[in-house]
């Protein structure tokens, strides 16, 4: 099973990406660590990203990404948080997807910050961002105080190791739940018959084209025809 | 195959200047630049279509009507013609009398729009866009095919016994092309009437307008228009051409880096990797250009993006000298060859008088010499 890491911490090395990578190797070990995690890090993308937003399509190397993310069984999202939210550039990279593309996929979302009175961002920011996104997103969301690197749990909340390792079963429990027995190919549903008797393969693409135009990423297979939208405009009489 | 030029009609500040031009300044100039592509032996001149700056074209049949006065050889085409928030009958009757005093030298690109507030201030509603798109051609179809028309629609007021004045030249409606960067439903509309499909081919990567170009030659196959391969497409490209490729770039570069759609965002080596933008030489132009037949099947026209992003007049009237002198020859003879027999050329309006003469009288030798000529 395919699980890729969303992470954007900005500097070398990171918390957001120490905390990503617990994740990911407690998560790959759940699964049976069959496959190495694919790691996008938005700080290698962030000219990409803003690229996008200007142009109004994501180049190779961000299509890659979005591909990546698009086409996973599973995802872990990890921020640091900025300024009362996830970080702009987080943000953004969730911008150029297609909205549809996190519907029904398991997420585990996941922050890091200076102090843990920030925490509840995960619950007020992160948790509706991947609601609208229409994902599955773990209980346990995992945030990442300075203090937690340090130091264990307390009366009130389990140590940060327990938390990882809490949040890594329930996303591999989602994962193992949600994904087909043999891989699937991220748009199997849209490969349908929809073009009508001259269907042929070649716009059958949803699946084959480039995954990502914000715009452009139209769904060349459900195209109804002509006269029964015309149909479907005419006024009732 | 027809060349031709498309002109968006923005008003924008040469960066390399500081200067903006007066929007009478600019009206000129794009008379001026249509009036060259004539010269310089190009086929097609198409305007866009706005209503709200920094662009000026919001009364095409205007401009064109100029234009025809002062040409003898040009089609004069829309890049796009507004088709949801104009009145379908406006629509009808303005490009009816371009048709006359053009003698025929008349086509359309039907388009949606993309400007949100452009809706409201017409009286509609963006989220209508694509039934506005439908239910109004189908009305401009039927008013240009009978002369009275009894109509109901959601849209637009009802009309009973209406006859859209003048009648289409020679009885024979504009050829009509359907534009669209990204709706499916569109090429679906073009294939449904036999109608031409542009894809503007300007801002993304060509792997999004292949998928769309090949559903819609599907469509048209499907119904019974003709083969996938006959079906009427168009498409835009950007180009800047100095002799030395280094030139181009060097030049072009602070008008990229500034452009209005694209600019303040990737680097013009990135774009140009990305999208089928091409500035360098006029052969890198011609090796380029003739690749979009690998992409998107043989063709009918090419229109290029050629005064754009505050390049000034002079600037663009060489560049149309380059492209009439060294392009547009070699392409008219490379893509001739190869094209398969039953590709057809870009509907003309000699050419539809004669497929509808010969529908209505098989044998009439005389009169498709005098059409053809």
């Amino acid at each position: 099973m395919k699980l890729v890491v969303v992470t954007a911490g900005l500097t070398q090395p990171s918390s957001t990406r120490l905390l990503a990578d617990r994740l990911a190797r407690a998560a790959a070990e759940r699964l049976g660590g069959a496959s190495e995690p694919v790691v996008v890090e938005l700080r290698d993308l962030a000219v990409e990203i803003a690229g996008a937003f200007v142009t109004g399509f994501p180049n190779a190397r961000l299509r890659a990404a979005i591909d990546a993310v698009t086409g996973a069984d599973g995802l872990i999202a990890v921020t640091p948080v900025f300024t009362a939210s996830y970080s702009g550039l987080f943000k953004s990279f969730f911008d150029v997807l297609d909205p549809k593309a996190l519907a029904g996929k398991p997420v585990l979302i996941a922050a890091t910050g200076g102090t843990p009175r920030h925490s509840l961002v995960l619950e007020h920011a992160m948790r509706p961002l991947f609601a609208y996104l229409r994902a599955v997103v773990t209980p346990t969301a995992v945030y990442a105080a300075t203090e937690d690197w340090g130091g264990g749990g307390d009366a009130y909340a389990d140590g940060l190791a327990d938390r990882i390792d809490r949040a890594a079963a329930e996303l591999a429990d989602l994962m193992r739940r949600t994904a087909p027995a043999a891989g699937r190919p991220a748009a199997v549903e849209a490969g349908g018959a929809a073009t009508g008797e001259t269907g042929g393969p070649a716009v059958s693409g949803a699946s084959s084209g480039p995954a990502g135009c914000r715009d452009a990423g139209a769904d060349l297979d459900e195209v109804v025809p002509f006269q029964e939208y015309l149909a479907s405009i005419r006024p009732s009489r | 195959m027809q060349f031709g030029i498309f002109s968006v009609g923005d008003v924008t500040m040469d960066p390399t200047t500081g200067r903006t031009p007066t929007e009478g300044e600019r009206i000129k100039a794009i008379m001026r630049i249509a009036l060259k592509a004539e010269e310089v032996g190009l086929d097609v001149f198409a305007t866009g279509e706005h209503h709200n700056p920094p662009f000026v074209p919001s009364s095409p049949t205007t401009m064109l009507g100029y234009i025809a006065a002062k040409t003898e050889r040009l089609v004069l085409s829309t890049a796009t013609t507004l088709i949801t928030t104009n009145d379908p009958v406006k629509i009808a009757e303005d490009y009816a009398m371009l048709q006359h005093l053009a003698d025929g030298r008349v086509d359309l690109m039907m388009g949606r729009g993309n400007t949100g507030p452009v809706y409201p201030w017409f009286g509609q509603d963006i989220r209508q866009g694509i039934p506005l798109a439908v239910e109004n051609y189908a009305l401009l179809h039927k008013l240009w095919r009978e002369d009275v028309v009894d109509w109901e629609g959601r849209f637009r007021t009802p009309l009973q016994g209406f006859t859209s004045t003048p009648r289409p030249l020679d009885g024979v409606p504009p050829f009509v092309w359907h534009g669209s960067i990204r709706s499916p439903e569109i090429a679906e509309q073009a294939a449904y009437y036999g109608d031409g499909f542009f894809a503007n081919n300007i801002f993304w990567p060509k792997e999004h307008f292949v998928r769309l170009i090949t559903l819609y030659r599907q469509r048209y196959a499907h119904y019974g228009h003709g083969t996938p391969e006959q079906a009427i497409v168009g498409l835009g490209g950007q180009v800047f051409m100095r002799e030395k490729s280094q030139d181009a770039i060097r030049e072009f570069r602070p008008y990229f880096d500034n452009a209005p759609v694209y600019g303040h965002g990737p680097s013009l080596e990135d774009f140009m990797a990305e999208t089928p933008l091409t500035v360098g030489s006029p052969q890198q132009v011609i090796d380029r250009t003739l690749q979009f037949r690998e992409y998107f099947g043989d063709y009918q026209r090419q229109l290029f993006l050629m005064d754009h992003a505050g390049l000034p007049l002079k600037t663009v009237l060489e560049q149309l000298d380059l492209l009439g002198e060294e392009v547009v020859p070699v392409l008219r003879k490379e893509f001739a060859i190869g094209r398969p027999a039953g590709v057809p050329d870009a509907p003309t309006h000699a050419s539809r008088l004669a497929a509808a003469r010969a529908k209505d009288a098989p044998v009439d030798d005389a009169l498709e010499k005098e059409v053809n000529r």
